[in-house]
């Protein structure tokens, strides 16, 4: 287990470091938030119809995304990417220690350092100014930050099962591109899920990606109560152990046939 | 001029050339950014399937809106790729090459990439525009036709007069900062809604300071022949795209001060 600890957390203060580059986001987030907050009023006032969410647990939930935006898993781990292109991922495959746990540390570190360093100043803006709202009851807290933990552990197995894909990709650009995309409409980045047509509630329950994003902020509005939350946490799990085994049987068959360029 | 226009066709052709040397690559790169956008319209459509419509603009609506700002914005990233990536002439010090070649710098640097990959979003912005042109309820009387080109190119002169601003900055900053992406990425966002739903002091940036709704809602308003809540008058829903043009050669303007300014980082 310490070497492993040991990889995330060198990751992950070395991550922390660029405080520089989150602060420019954070200016960029803002604005998004805030077109995305005026749109998604405008829609409200637009319909009397009953809706499946309120506007209130809506604008949470818009903030809790610009706010956790890096969850999502963006980008390739780019000395992977060097690794493997220049040969260097031989090192690696002889170091005592499994390669799929390390690149799993890498990835838990690549996923929530960039969250922290963002999402922190982000909440001290938007709760007090921007219309995004406490959890209502402190259950709902502690269920939003179990299913954060959970959702941590999907997305990071989510990460690490792209990052093996580099074994073949070596660039990896259209992988990753496609998987940002498809991820982030299914957890819940472009448009909350519960605003999603009533038909597709069925596929998104189903699917693995709601665990990312919209479990952890529904739990944050109390949209979804706090009792609902174990076996939510369950099926976050149960998806990360599915996609662990799927990226340690790929990262198997993917260091047999490999093959080192470079001389 | 016509020596100017022949250069820049020339530059244009070789940067072609240059992409197509790998043809699988670009094909999916292009495939990856039509699909790109595609889910970003889907969004678009489930909110309107949601709520109906958006304080009485229906979809077909929003599409022209959004077919005419996202056209715009990708033929400009295509032309204006060497003002996007500026700060990597300046850091270099390809720059000074360029002081020393007798033609106009801006000429130079919008030739340095005609980029293809922008394809993807021209592609699904037309595709969209067609399928809002059809679905309208729309007499496409040639001054409606004509409204609609114009405001497309005046589009396209705003955004590359955004980048040539951004890529001025660079002069001070030599790194092109990222805030200036929340205008450009931003406002396309922003221009894809109709401006009255933003509240005024948001609605007024994009039309004094980065007047995009001179391309897109004012002129959109004229073509859907809607009665526009911000009280514009016909007159100017038919001349404001000719603002975009203007702004363009404004940012030319700021381009030759930061050009006058500019010190080589000797490297």
């Amino acid at each position: 287990m310490t070497p492993y600890l040991a990889i995330l957390s060198a990751r992950f203060r070395m991550l922390l470091q660029y405080r520089a580059a989150a602060l420019a986001g954070l200016g960029t987030q803002l604005f998004w938030g805030l077109i995305r907050v005026m749109v998604y009023e405008a829609f409200y006032r637009s319909s009397s119809a009953p809706q499946p969410m309120s506007l209130e647990d809506t604008v949470t939930y818009l903030w809790l995304t610009q706010a956790m935006l890096h969850l999502i898993p963006f980008r390739l781990d780019a000395e992977i990417s060097a690794m493997v292109r220049d040969g260097t991922l031989v090192y690696e495959l002889a170091r005592p220690m499994d390669l799929y746990w390390a690149w799993y540390a890498r990835a838990i570190a690549m996923r929530t350092a960039p969250t922290l360093l963002r999402a922190l100043p982000m909440f001290a803006l938007a709760l007090p100014f921007l219309g995004m709202r406490l959890p209502p009851s402190p259950w709902s807290f502690l269920a939003f930050l179990v299913a954060i933990g959970g959702a941590v552990l999907l997305t990071s197995a989510v990460t690490t099962l792209a990052n093996i894909s580099l074994l073949w990709t070596l660039s990896g650009q259209g992988v990753s591109n496609m998987l940002q995309v498809a991820v982030m409409f299914l957890a819940g980045m472009y448009v909350p899920l519960p605003l999603l047509p009533d038909w597709a509630q069925v596929v998104l329950n189903v699917l693995p990606f709601r665990g990312i994003m919209d479990v952890p902020f529904r739990l944050w509005s109390g949209d979804i109560p706090p009792v609902e939350a174990p076996h939510l946490v369950v099926q976050q799990l149960a998806w990360t152990a599915a996609f662990v085994a799927l990226g340690r049987w790929v990262l198997g068959r993917g260091t047999r046939r490999l093959v080192v360029q470079g001389g | 001029m016509i020596d100017s226009i022949r250069l820049y066709a020339r530059y244009l052709g070789i940067s072609l050339r240059a992409q197509m040397q790998y043809r699988a690559s670009f094909l999916t790169a292009v495939a990856t950014r039509l699909v790109q956008s595609a889910i970003e319209f889907l969004a678009v459509l489930a909110l309107f399937d949601r709520f109906g419509t958006l304080r009485g603009w229906r979809i077909e609506e929003v599409a022209l809106l959004y077919g005419i700002i996202n056209v715009s914005f990708a033929v400009a990233e295509g032309f204006g790729r060497g003002f996007d990536t500026f700060d990597r002439m300046i850091k270099s010090g390809e720059f000074d090459r360029v002081l020393l070649r007798p033609r106009h710098t801006a000429l130079q640097v919008a030739g340095v990439e005609l980029q293809l990959l922008r394809l993807g979003r021209l592609l699904q912005g037309l595709i969209v525009l067609a399928w809002a042109s059809v679905v309208l309820d729309i007499a496409w009387t040639p001054p409606r036709v004509g409204l609609l080109l114009v405001s497309v190119a005046g589009g396209t002169c705003l955004f590359i007069g955004l980048f040539v601003l951004q890529a001025t900055l660079a002069f001070w900053t030599t790194e092109t900062l990222e805030i200036a992406n929340t205008v450009t990425y931003g406002g396309v966002e922003t221009a894809q809604y109709p401006l009255a739903i933003y509240r005024p002091w948001f609605r007024s940036i994009f039309i004094y300071l980065v007047p995009l709704g001179a391309v897109s809602y004012f002129p959109a308003m004229a073509i859907l022949g809607k009665a526009d809540p911000l009280g514009s008058s016909a007159l100017f829903q038919w001349l404001a795209p000719l603002i975009g043009v203007a702004f363009l050669l404004a940012a030319l303007r700021v381009w030759g001060v930061g050009v006058r300014h500019y010190r080589s980082t000797g490297s």
